[in-house]
């Protein structure tokens, strides 16, 4: 049947025309059963929520556990091990994969909240999350209630985080670790700042830094013109930090606004001050041998945050979290894990131990803050879904130059 | 996959016979199809309906599907400046790649001809910094272009910049980035027409003639415009959507936002799904209409 084509220009074309209409009613065919599955499976995404119920526990079968954390969040020795987290595996037989997942509050819901919107397995019995983070999780009933009879050691956590806004009396969530947003300057290249405002000295013009974490950089704004964060400031109040940091964003005033990367700033002289966290200063002045940075509690007042464990909704292994939980609530092992990762520590009695670690360490504030130190910092209060949405929104526009 | 839609017509008139259509060809498309379906189809219906979804008036962070076309309105008016000047950025990176990137690969493919050891070499050079992650690539420019670093070092010791002065998160920095980052993208469809180019038809135009520069413009670069062509639309495309360049955490700043930047932040720290979907939508039409163009108008679907 292999007949040549006649040799016609004009009829080849009608033909090779025909033949494309014969193919694309085939192909119309099959892009039709092939548009059908995909919508199938396009609509297959979570849809509206319903009452979440939290998995049922199966800890007493499956002695093992995910912890989901930040980087650089738990001691660690040369080999790479936890030392703490290997202790507790020897003590109760449950086998902890720890993971370091966790880089930034916002990507880490983006990324498990089609699961926890229909109460699945995230891959975590337990993640260490900010207060304000928390919160939110808590609100969209994605936490699992703790029970407390697993947790006796919880009777350590200091009065101070007893009662959160977010959490009274801490039923879903227990501190982690907490830690101070302040400032810090560079000590070799200019004068003390001992204050938000000593950030927009013209000496500083350009050479400022400050995180995008929204709470720490508006928070110390905030309370530097006499608003308490932990109360209930109004929306004008908000706004008037939010003009500040925007002029001085559109000035230039601000060289930079970064997440955990503004330390790079620091290190290779883009920014001589910022608005920091107060671990990371201490790791930096490690790194360099001396004390090049210093990290105030500004005059206005530090933001106090927490990073606390919650169980998520899916989780098939609440009993194993909660001991893991009680665990890290022991004073000796809280002291060890603050005298490696420099944050505050929540446990009552942590201090005590670490002067048997190491004297110093045990006077250090923003290790071990006294009551004096606390006084001078304050927890954003959380904020409601619709004061969440228009904040964010105001804070990213200005980071997106829109 | 895109291309073959502009270049149906002008190829499918040429085919000489018609080769029976047999049903094991259909059979072999078969896991080509499916994968199509499953990992690109599907989500690109997946980004459609979200892009039309409305926020939930109760629940912050969930979206009811709707027919919210004003979405796309809200924004087209909220980040048409960052829009804008992705088009720019990915432009001029594309300009300064063939700039650069051309002379490169006539280098190695002609010049260096006679000495394959060296071509060899030179062409691993190019292809060497894929070895080498782009974030760590980046992320050592913004060390070498910081205040204190040997660049603005060297320019304000000669006087050319006031010390203290910043090259990082100005939009230098981004299409220096963008050019840096996409190079070898250029290079080396060009390199690929160059290397087989007869080298005869250059002798041949001497012959006749023809100036160097003749030589150039009415051979090589007719018969590299296939290179040229791919180069361009493969830094081109990936520069126009690049959200690390242009990010606030590599050599951007909030003057430099693209529209990655945007949608990346939509997405993750806004949770607004629907706006972000809607952008990434625009910049897809966007790049599709102009790629379109850009091939009509440089009469080259053949060689697509």
């Amino acid at each position: 049947m292999n007949r040549p084509l006649p040799e016609d220009p004009m009829i080849r074309s009608l033909i090779a025309q025909a033949k494309r209409a014969q193919m694309s009613r085939r192909a119309m065919l099959a892009g039709t059963g092939a548009g059908a599955t995909a919508l199938a499976l396009a609509a297959c995404t979570p849809a509206g929520t319903t009452e979440l119920t939290p998995a049922e526990d199966n800890s007493a079968n499956d002695p093992t556990l995910n912890w989901a954390n930040w980087p650089f969040y738990i001691d660690e020795d040369d080999e790479g091990n936890y030392p703490t987290l290997l202790r507790f595996e020897e003590q109760t037989g449950i086998d902890v994969t720890y993971l370091v997942d966790v880089d930034d509050n916002n990507s880490y819901f983006a990324k498990v909240r089609d699961q926890l919107a229909l109460g699945q397995d995230i891959g975590a019995d337990t993640v260490c999350l900010t207060d304000w983070m928390v919160n939110r999780f808590i609100q969209l009933g994605y936490t699992q209630e703790l029970n407390k009879g697993n947790i006796p050691n919880a009777a350590n956590l200091v009065p101070s985080l007893q009662n959160p806004q977010f959490d009274p009396g801490r039923v879903h969530s227990l501190p982690w670790q907490g830690g101070f947003a302040g400032v810090c300057y560079n000590t070799e290249e200019t004068a003390e700042v001992r204050s938000v405002s000593d950030l927009w000295r013209p000496d500083l013009a350009g050479r400022v830094g400050v995180l995008s974490e929204m709470r720490d950089t508006i928070g110390v704004i905030m309370l530097e013109n006499g608003v308490d964060i932990s109360g209930d400031f109004t929306a004008d109040e908000f706004n008037a930090a939010l003009d500040i940091f925007r002029e001085k964003v559109e000035s230039g005033q601000i060289r930079n606004v970064r997440g955990n990367a503004y330390t790079e700033d620091l290190v290779n002289g883009d920014t001589l001050a910022a608005i920091c966290w107060s671990g990371d200063i201490t790791v930096l002045n490690a790194e360099a041998g001396y004390e090049k940075w210093k990290f105030l509690l500004p005059e206005g007042g530090a933001t106090l945050w927490n990073d606390n464990f919650i169980i998520p909704i899916g989780s098939t292994r609440k009993t194993n979290a909660e001991t893991l939980i009680n665990y890290y609530y022991e004073p000796e092992v809280a002291a060890e894990v603050a005298a490696w990762v420099n944050y505050i520590t929540p446990v009552n009695g942590a201090k005590e131990a670490a002067i048997a670690i190491d004297p110093v360490l045990a006077e250090n504030q923003l290790i071990f803050p006294n009551e004096e130190t606390l006084a001078q910092s304050r927890i954003f209060r959380g904020l409601t879904a619709q004061e969440e949405n228009e904040y964010q929104a105001a804070f990213q526009a200005i980071l997106l130059g829109a | 996959m895109a291309f073959t839609a502009f270049s149906g017509p002008a190829t499918a008139a040429a085919e000489p016979a018609a080769r029976r259509r047999s049903p094991i060809a259909l059979f072999l498309l078969l896991p080509g199809i499916f994968y199509l379906v499953l990992f690109f189809v599907t989500p690109l219906i997946s980004l459609v309906i979200t892009s039309l979804q409305a926020p939930d008036p109760l629940i912050f962070g969930q979206y009811v599907n709707a027919f919210n076309w004003q979405n796309y309105v809200t924004v087209l008016e909220t980040y048409w400046p960052q829009a804008i000047r992705s088009g720019g950025y990915a432009a001029l990176a594309t300009l300064f790649a063939l700039l650069i990137g051309f002379p490169l690969a006539y280098f190695i493919g002609i010049t260096l001809r006679p000495y394959p050891l060296i071509q060899s070499l030179a062409l691993v050079l190019v292809i060497a910094p894929f070895f080498i992650s782009f974030l760590l690539r980046t992320l050592a420019w913004k060390q070498i272009f910081s205040t204190e670093g040997p660049v603005v070092g060297l320019l304000s010791a000669i006087g050319a910049m006031p010390a203290g002065s910043s090259i990082t998160g100005t939009d230098f920095a981004v299409v220096f980035g963008l050019t840096y980052n996409f190079i070898p993208f250029m290079v080396l469809p060009i390199y690929a027409t160059l290397v087989s180019l007869d080298l005869r038809l250059l002798e041949a135009s001497n012959d006749l003639y023809g100036s160097p520069a003749t030589t150039f413009r009415t051979v090589t670069l007719p018969l590299s415009a296939a290179g040229v062509m791919s180069g361009t639309l493969l830094t081109f495309i990936p520069a126009a959507g690049d959200y690390i360049n242009a990010s606030r955490e590599f050599l951007g700043s909030t003057e430099t936002t693209m529209i990655g930047n945007v949608i990346e932040a939509n997405f993750l720290v806004l949770q607004n799904f629907p706006a972000a979907a809607a952008l990434s939508l625009i910049l897809m039409a966007f790049i599709l209409v102009l790629v379109a163009a850009y091939v009509k108008r440089s009469g080259t679907e053949d060689l697509l």
